[in-house]
């Protein structure tokens, strides 16, 4: 790759947006619509010019009604769309769970097959923002426990893009957790080297696929650290801070909590012989506490050491300001590796 | 004069000035008022002995005109209405018999099934409720497609591509939403396709009666609304759901016509749902048409009646049966000969039979097909739990055979 210069930069969102155009540009049978989607270009900006260029019939406000976008999405769906529609915020999207729970993930399986619907779910999701109560959840658990939906969320700018198109072009209907505290990071990346990747070989720069693909983002021996979304970062600069103690981590990105890369998982732990899940939920009966139980049943005899959970507390989200007490952080995730069995 | 509604504060223009309902009243002459409140009496063609109503009392006027149907159609409905009516009988006899796990019966209310399938052409789309299934059979669903899941069955028995007929499911009014949608996606591609999403007078409590409603009504599509208000929402009657003067009133509020029709004259139900359908088609905007009807037997099979309602009441409706009506008023109009009353009384005895066949067979089910259309590839946990409930059905055999 050539050296990166300032027109190879690109943020998370723009990466997000440029999925977007990109795949409408791809297939006329996309849709996006939300609320404040179109000529605002969303709260977040992240549908930023669709309507502009691809016309109001293929980016649209819709009524207030979370239900009504998740339901008319369906139709939509059932009548050969594909829609990309957009919660404005996480707890937000809590009127659309009948219609995302009864439907969405289980039309499929209604109609054996014959009804399949490519829906993604845009979710801006997680803390760190300083936002108010209702815009900070992480609500992907509800998500990752209905059989029928996937769940993907991006860590990374080029994950943003080649998720999102991928989630786009799978006939099955994906929530999409886009973790808000990343939006405005910027990456060296270059999106017109993404878009020749993801559109030249579709099939080998899927990200996901079929059986999910969590990635090694920073390789180590002595302890594996497994997260997501919002809480990659914080693995990563965890692990920095470990090396310095001497104690080598390896990092996880999960990527895709539904499909769930299990084999990866156990890769990792196997190598390691160590584990700590990080996530921003909270942890009772979460994502996290699913990710430990696999590691229990499948690694048990490579583990040196309890598996331990850094995340959120139980508690309804303490925004905004005591949310730096209840977000993992460094510290949290030092903490979790002392208290971890070092000795044989 | 200046008339202040003209005038619109700034920023608050678009509600009045997208609204077709401007175009539609004027059309007809009439205030926007005046179309979308539904007529000052019920819409009715047919009196209970069926008798034909005088043309000044069916509840007709300006903006609610509603042509009688060609003979042939009524002729049709007739014998749908027929078999509708054996397949009801037939259900719930099989439902006592343990063929069936659950049948949500609509004898009483076959006019309304029978007008929702036929007011439609076959570009159109459905989207009905669990209890209606003489209205998807009426399409021209096999009824043995449509009973699969009655009886028990996973998935929802019939293609709804291929019918345009939505798979018929429990939670309240959230097909409403399904059916704005299709519509909505028909009218972005340029297609003229009309959809009738269909609930019961309960389901229109619901907040996705109210969000199809709106949703429809700004985006201008289609959809022809057909609540069918029985009375009751399993143990509740309408005056416990509802303080609106109508179902069919609720339609102004989100800027749409509503209509009121007796929903057991046949007659009735078919004109005003074909005119609905036509001006939906016409004017590409959605209307609301509320049937008022009775649900002569129990919510379901699980259901005892006798706990809120009484027999007197249920007797009461009795004498309006749709069936009846229809007959009379097809025989005295000599629409209908003995020769034509028999063919569709064998027609529907068919039905019954091939459905009582059906029912007793034992279905070859493969249990491993729950876990092949969760995902268009199942996961690696679907995979392995798959391969866990073929190693205990093997084994199970395995047993079978050695005892
Ligand atoms: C969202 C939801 N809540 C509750 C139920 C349980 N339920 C099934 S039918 C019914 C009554 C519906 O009454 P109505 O809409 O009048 O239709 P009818 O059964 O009379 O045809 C109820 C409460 C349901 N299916 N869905
Ligand atoms: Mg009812």
């Amino acid at each position: 790759m050539s050296t990166i210069t300032a027109t190879s930069t690109t943020t998370f969102a723009s990466a997000l947006n440029t999925a977007m155009s990109d795949a409408m540009e791809a297939d006329e049978s996309v849709v996006v619509f939300g609320e404040d989607v179109g000529t605002l270009g969303g709260v977040f900006r992240i549908t930023d010019g669709l309507t502009k260029r691809f016309g109001a019939n293929r980016c649209f406000d819709t009524p207030l009604a979370e239900s009504g976008i998740a339901g008319t999405a369906v139709g939509m769906a059932i009548n050969g769309m594909r829609p990309v529609i957009e919660m404005q915020f996480d707890a937000f999207a809590f009127p659309a769970l009948e219609q995302i729970f009864s439907h969405i993930a289980k039309m499929a399986n209604r109609t054996r097959g014959r009804v399949r619907l490519p829906i993604v779910i845009r979710i801006p999701y997680g803390g760190g923002v300083g936002g108010v109560e209702h815009h900070c959840d992480s609500s992907e658990a509800y998500y990752a426990h209905t059989a029928g939906l996937k769940v993907f969320t991006p860590a990374t700018a080029a994950d943003a893009y080649l998720m999102l198109r991928e989630a786009i072009d799978t006939d099955d209907p994906v929530v999409f957790f886009e973790p808000k505290k990343l939006y405005w990071s910027k990456a060296p990346e270059d999106l017109s080297t993404l878009r020749q990747t993801y559109e030249s070989d579709s099939a080998h720069s899927r990200q996901i696929g079929a059986q999910g693909q969590a990635v090694v983002v920073r390789e180590g021996t002595d302890v594996s650290i497994i997260s997501y979304g919002p809480s990659v970062a914080t693995a990563v600069k965890a692990a920095e801070a470990a090396a310095e103690d001497g104690i080598s981590a390896e990092v996880l990105d999960m990527r895709s909590l539904v499909p769930f890369d299990e084999a990866g998982l156990i890769r990792t732990v196997e190598k390691t012989g160590r584990a700590v899940v990080v996530a921003e939920a909270q942890g009772f009966v979460s994502v996290a506490s699913e990710i430990t139980a696999r590691i229990q049943e499948r690694c048990f005899h490579s583990l040196a050491s309890p598996v331990l959970r850094v995340t959120g507390f139980d508690i309804p989200y303490p925004a905004p300001k005591l949310e730096e007490h209840h977000l993992p952080d460094v510290d949290r995730i030092l903490d979790a590796l002392d208290e971890m069995q070092w000795e044989d | 004069m200046d008339d202040p509604k003209t005038t619109p504060e700034p920023g608050h223009e678009k509600a009045e000035q997208a609204s077709r309902i401007f175009e539609a009243s004027r059309s007809f002459g009439i205030t926007p008022e005046q179309y979308m409140l539904p007529a000052q009496q019920q819409i009715r063609m047919l009196d209970a002995q069926g008798t034909l109503v005088p043309v000044e009392q069916q509840g007709t006027g300006p903006g609610h005109e509603y042509p009688i149907p060609e003979d042939e159609v009524l002729l049709k409905a007739y014998a749908a209405l027929v078999a509708g009516r054996r397949i009801n009988d037939q259900n719930y006899a099989l439902v006592r018999q343990g063929r069936l796990a659950v049948y949500p019966s609509s004898h009483g209310q076959e006019a309304c099934q029978v007008g929702a399938a036929l007011c439609l052409e076959p570009g159109d789309w459905m989207f009905p409720t669990y209890r209606d299934t003489v209205s998807v059979i009426s399409r021209g669903v096999d009824p043995l497609e449509v009973m699969v899941s009655f009886r028990g069955d996973w998935h929802c028995g019939y293609d709804p591509k291929e019918h345009r007929v939505g798979a018929m499911s429990t939670p309240l009014t959230t097909q409403l939403l399904h059916a704005v949608g299709v519509a909505h996606a028909a009218k972005l591609r340029g297609e003229d396709s009309v959809v009738l999403a269909m609930c019961g007078d309960g389901a229109t409590s619901e907040g996705d009666f109210h969000e199809a409603l709106n949703f429809a009504a700004v985006f201008e599509v289609p959809v022809v609304f057909f609540v069918q208000n029985n009375g009751y929402a399993i143990s509740v009657p309408l005056s416990s759901q509802s303080a609106a003067p109508s179902l069919a009133h609720k339609a102004i509020g989100y800027g749409l016509a509503g209509e009121q029709v007796d929903g057991n004259d046949m007659v009735a139900v078919l004109a005003t749902l074909r005119r609905a359908v036509h001006l939906a088609r016409e004017n590409s905007m959605p209307l609301l048409v509320e049937a008022v009807t009775y649900r002569m037997q129990a919510h379901t099979n699980a259901d005892d009646e006798t706990r809120y309602r009484d027999r007197e009441e249920v007797e009461q409706w009795k004498r309006k049966d749709p069936l009846l009506r229809m007959q009379t008023f097809l025989t005295s109009e000599g629409i209908l000969d003995d020769d034509a009353a028999g063919r569709i009384t064998d027609a529907a005895e068919k039905v019954a039979s091939s459905l009582r066949q059906a029912m007793t067979a034992e279905p070859a089910e493969n249990p491993l097909e729950i876990f092949d259309h969760v995902y268009t590839a199942p996961t690696a946990q679907l995979l392995a739990q798959r391969a866990q409930l073929d190693d205990e059905l093997q084994r199970a055999t395995t047993t079978e055979g050695a005892q």
